[in-house]
């Protein structure tokens, strides 16, 4: 598909949406900026290095900030991490770069190396400078790409720094996966992510939008390519089962984010509850108030010491008002045609450390919509013939297995990375998983290479 | 028994002090009006910024140096002499003496190098009531340029001559402000001595291009795209400056009672310019940078610390620190200290490591973990295998593991581990951990008796060769 229109252009942010999403950390200036990065201790062999899975040289690319050496600083950062720009606003560094330093064992603040990263990648954007690295010299291999997502992405630019050509298909008519649908828009904008790609297809890289791979065009792709890498994250968000699933006004969280922040969603309505206690069901919920309602819950089966969410989404929830109900499970949904409310049980634990309703204990929640947020299932279906006998690449309860320095899966020719091997982990993950996969594709075929 | 209070009156050259505090001649003491009001915050003396035969300044006369986010650690000016009339200035000195008698005003001078103009200025700063006059022989741009300032303080025989013409007429102490900008500060301080000052002042501003503009190419302070050499002060000074004035104080040819100027900010900087025999000190860039408003910690702080170790006056403790430097030959050569990581404070930034290996002598290790020390593994080889590991982004109750790690406790792993053996007590690994007293320097008994070089040259113990090298050193 042709890749003229700039992806920006092709879509505008509701400026409501705008206003209401506004950064939840702001951008440095300069004068700000400066200090912080003189702040940094220039650890040797750094513990935010090291806990970066992209293993991005964060004492390198401060110091350049403090140096005024701006292009350089974007141009380390994104050697480590094509992605660079949107992992400085989506990346949770609490438990990342920011929770490693050495900082915090000396009763002062960690660098605050997000907003830093954000500020070289901000400065590398407006200063209109060209990705800083050129496509390699043609080699005449090529691979295709199932998805367009941060690991996809990751994977094709290092491909086409090494001169292999890099096809991406993706089903969406935007690229980026969860990075431009599925991330709060007060942590990265959809045009941010939009822009970065812009960027990224500086290399050449071809997209393929609005294409669904089935088993028989897998089948194709990996007949014309000399290898095929699977990024094709996670499927569907879990039904709950219960009687009155079908009303309207049952949603799920992927959708609600990617409803609001691509412009078809602009309100919702005053009572909302939300399904579910991860990172996802807290941006949804959150989400909810923006937009505009008054009254949100979380229900979550367990309590907040099992949650998944890191702790500080819990506590960024809490700020905005979310209110949460614990050890509770949703057992039916009235209404007539849309939602009305939804019938919850307690649940207690039991000697054998299950956790089983509690009778008697069923009580009412009067809602107008409900977001289911309790996991994703895999859609590695397709690779699977003939009911998973012969599967193209293994799997592991849905999960593709892969070797996690290369990205190589059981089949030699197939690679993957991302939320499909994973199971759902951070961008940053699915960034360094399809780096490694590039890197390992193209030492792969050049192995191939010389024997053929 | 209990101490007195401690006082900071005091004396210099015979001039009573409120405290040791003075403004340096400088744009802080330009005009009566600022001195009155630094006097009301508590200085004790200032120092009228140079009178002469009035000058245009240019526009554009300060730049400084900003030290990692901090503003102002070095300052440079091409500021001339007070652009105020002589009759002016005088008329301010004696307004601000009959409203504050108690007060210190040395009038600094700097007139054409004769003996009958310098005797008329003298004259006249006296009778306007100045307790003392300083004779600036340090201004090192602009009016040197004209035979005046450092021109003066670069040639001993002019500044002999001309503190000898000036001790002619002086009825009051006479301070003569000496320029750094020359290779040894004795050899002005001795010709001021021989021609009779009562005092010295030291540093005046050392010569200096503070920066260069990389989009334009011009100097600052930019003066219609150009500039000129200026006179550098400011907290970077202030090393070049203790050291100039423990020179004079060591030297008898050169010692007289010292006002010590140069980098001064705090109590802190104050106590160490009086222990190294300093009576009074001087302050201009802290005063640009903060105000007026700076002395009273001054104040309080250094009689905080005089109440702490027991001096009741600034006369005990002036000079305490100059039996202390000694040349280096008098240094014992037996003396043996080593580095000691204080495991328990250590953050794991392994600065010391880095620059042990690069910038001192390859005996900081990264070990501990390894089953027996091994100290062939380079920065290099730990960064690789730092780079082949694969880390993931931790998910709550899943990876209680890798999550649980507290980030409150350094691993064993990164703190470094010091090789006592080949250590040479350089201290480097000391200066560049950013903790405080994390890395300290312990004294290691090797039993040897005190020596010095000079000690062991004498008993003939040198090897052949040295014996010459050591001669041209000295």
């Amino acid at each position: 598909m042709s890749q003229r229109t700039s992806f920006r252009q092709r879509v505008t942010t509701n400026p409501e949406v705008v206003e209401r999403f506004g950064d939840l950390h702001p951008p440095f200036d300069r004068q700000a900026a400066v200090p912080e990065a003189n702040r940094c201790l220039y650890c040797f062999d750094a513990p935010c290095t090291t806990a970066c899975p992209t293993h991005i040289d964060v004492p390198r690319f401060i110091k350049k900030i403090a140096s005024g050496n701006l292009a350089g600083s974007a141009r380390t950062i994104l050697d480590a991490n094509i992605l660079g720009a949107s992992c400085a606003r989506a990346c949770p560094v609490e438990v990342l770069c920011e929770g490693a330093c050495v900082m915090h064992r000396y009763n002062k603040q960690p660098i605050e190396i997000a907003r830093l990263q954000r500020f070289a990648m901000d400065s590398l954007h407006e200063s209109g400078a060209p990705l800083p690295f050129e496509p390699g010299a043609e080699t005449g291999l090529s691979v295709a790409l199932i998805g367009a997502g941060p690991a996809s992405l990751a994977c094709a630019a290092e491909l086409r720094r090494r001169g292999i050509r890099a096809h991406l298909y993706d089903v969406r008519p935007l690229p980026g996966g969860l990075n431009t649908y599925g991330v709060a828009e007060y942590k990265l904008p959809l045009v941010e992510s939009l822009r970065e790609i812009e960027m990224l297809s500086q290399l050449g890289v071809e997209f393929h939008f609005e294409t669904m791979i089935d088993a028989a065009a897998l089948a194709e792709l990996e007949r014309k390519h000399n290898a095929v890498f699977l990024g094709i994250g996670l499927g569907a968000i879990h039904r709950l089962g219960i009687v009155g699933e079908q009303l309207s006004g049952v949603t799920n969280a992927l959708d609600l984010i990617a409803g609001y922040k691509s412009g078809a969603l602009t309100k919702v309505p005053e009572r909302v509850a939300v399904v579910g206690a991860g990172n996802t069901a807290i941006d949804a919920a959150i989400a909810a108030v923006r937009l505009g309602s008054t009254d949100v819950h979380i229900v979550y089966r367990r309590g907040p010491e099992q949650m998944s969410a890191f702790a500080f989404e819990y506590e960024h929830a809490k700020n905005e008002g979310v209110k949460f109900l614990w050890h509770v499970q949703p057992i039916r949904i009235h209404g007539d045609k849309t939602v009305e409310r939804m019938e919850l049980t307690k649940l207690v634990a039991i000697e054998d450390g299950s956790i089983v309703p509690q009778p008697g204990s069923e009580f009412s929640l009067e809602v107008d919509l409900i977001v289911l947020s309790i996991g994703q299932g895999t859609h590695a279906g397709f690779l699977a013939e003939s009911g998973g006998k012969n599967a193209k690449v293994e799997l592991e309860r849905g999960r593709i297995l892969i070797d996690r320095a290369t990205g190589q899966t059981s089949n030699p020719k197939f690679f993957a990375g991302g939320d499909c091997t994973n199971g759902g982990r951070e961008v940053v993950d699915a960034v360094a998983d399809g780096k490694r996969a590039g890197i390992g594709i193209a030492a792969w075929l050049e192995v191939q290479h010389v024997q053929a | 028994m209990s101490k007195p209070k401690p006082t900071l009156e005091t004396t210099f050259c015979g001039i009573p002090c409120l405290n040791p505090f003075w403004l340096a001649s400088a744009p802080p003491t330009n005009c009566g009006e600022q001195i009155m009001r630094a006097f009301d915050a508590g200085w004790g003396g200032a120092v009228w910024k140079t009178i002469g035969v009035p000058i245009t300044n240019v526009s554009s006369r300060y730049s400084s140096i900003d030290w990692e986010g901090r503003r102002m650690m070095g300052f440079n000016n091409i500021e001339l002499i007070s652009d105020r009339p002589t009759e002016v200035n005088l008329r301010e000195i004696a307004e601000v003496k009959r409203s504050y008698p108690k007060h210190v005003v040395i009038a600094s001078l700097m007139v054409e190098s004769k003996r009958e103009t310098w005797h008329d200025m003298v004259q006249r700063a006296e009778d306007a009531g100045a307790d003392g006059l300083e004779l600036n022989f340090g201004c090192p741009h602009g009016m040197s340029e004209r035979g005046m300032g450092s021109a003066v303080g670069q040639v001993p025989e002019y500044c002999e001559q001309i503190t000898r013409w000036v001790k002619e007429k002086a009825r009051t102490p006479v301070i003569v402000k000496l320029t750094p900008n020359i290779s040894d500060i004795r050899i002005p301080a001795r010709a001021a001595k021989r021609g009779g000052a009562d005092a010295l002042s030291a540093i005046n501003t050392i010569n200096s291009i503070t920066s260069i503009d990389l989009d334009t190419f011009q100097p600052s302070p930019n003066v219609d795209g150009k500039s000129s050499h200026g006179g550098y002060c400011g907290p970077a000074v202030k090393p070049i400056a203790l050291n100039m004035v423990q020179q004079i104080q060591a030297d008898p040819a050169s010692a007289l009672p010292l006002s010590g100027i140069g980098g001064i900010g705090s109590w802190r900087d104050a106590a160490e310019f009086i222990l190294l025999g300093c009576g009074t000190v001087q302050v201009c860039t802290a005063a640009m940078h903060y105000g007026f408003r700076i002395v009273e910690d001054m104040q309080d702080g250094l009689l905080a610390w005089m109440a702490e170790k027991g001096f009741a006056t600034i006369e005990e403790f002036r000079g305490l620190s100059l039996p202390n430097v000694l040349e280096w030959k008098q240094l014992n050569l037996n003396y043996q200290v080593v580095a000691r990581i204080h495991e328990d404070l250590c953050i794991g930034c392994q600065l010391c490591y880095t620059a042990c290996w690069d910038g001192a002598h390859q005996c900081i290790h990264l070990d501990r973990t390894s089953p027996t020390p091994d100290t062939t593994r380079t920065p290099a080889m730990v960064e690789a295998e730092a780079a082949r590991r694969i880390s993931a982004t931790p998910i709550p109750k899943l990876d209680a593991g890798g999550m649980g790690r507290s980030s409150a406790v350094t691993p064993l792993e990164r703190i470094p581990r010091v090789d006592e053996h080949h250590c040479v007590g350089c201290n480097l690994c000391s200066l560049v951990c950013p903790v405080e007293n994390c890395i300290t320097m312990e004294r290691i008994d090797n039993g040897l008796p005190f020596e010095s070089w000079e000690e062991r040259t004498a008993k003939g113990l040198v090897p052949p060769g040295a014996q010459e090298v050591m001669s041209t050193n000295t």
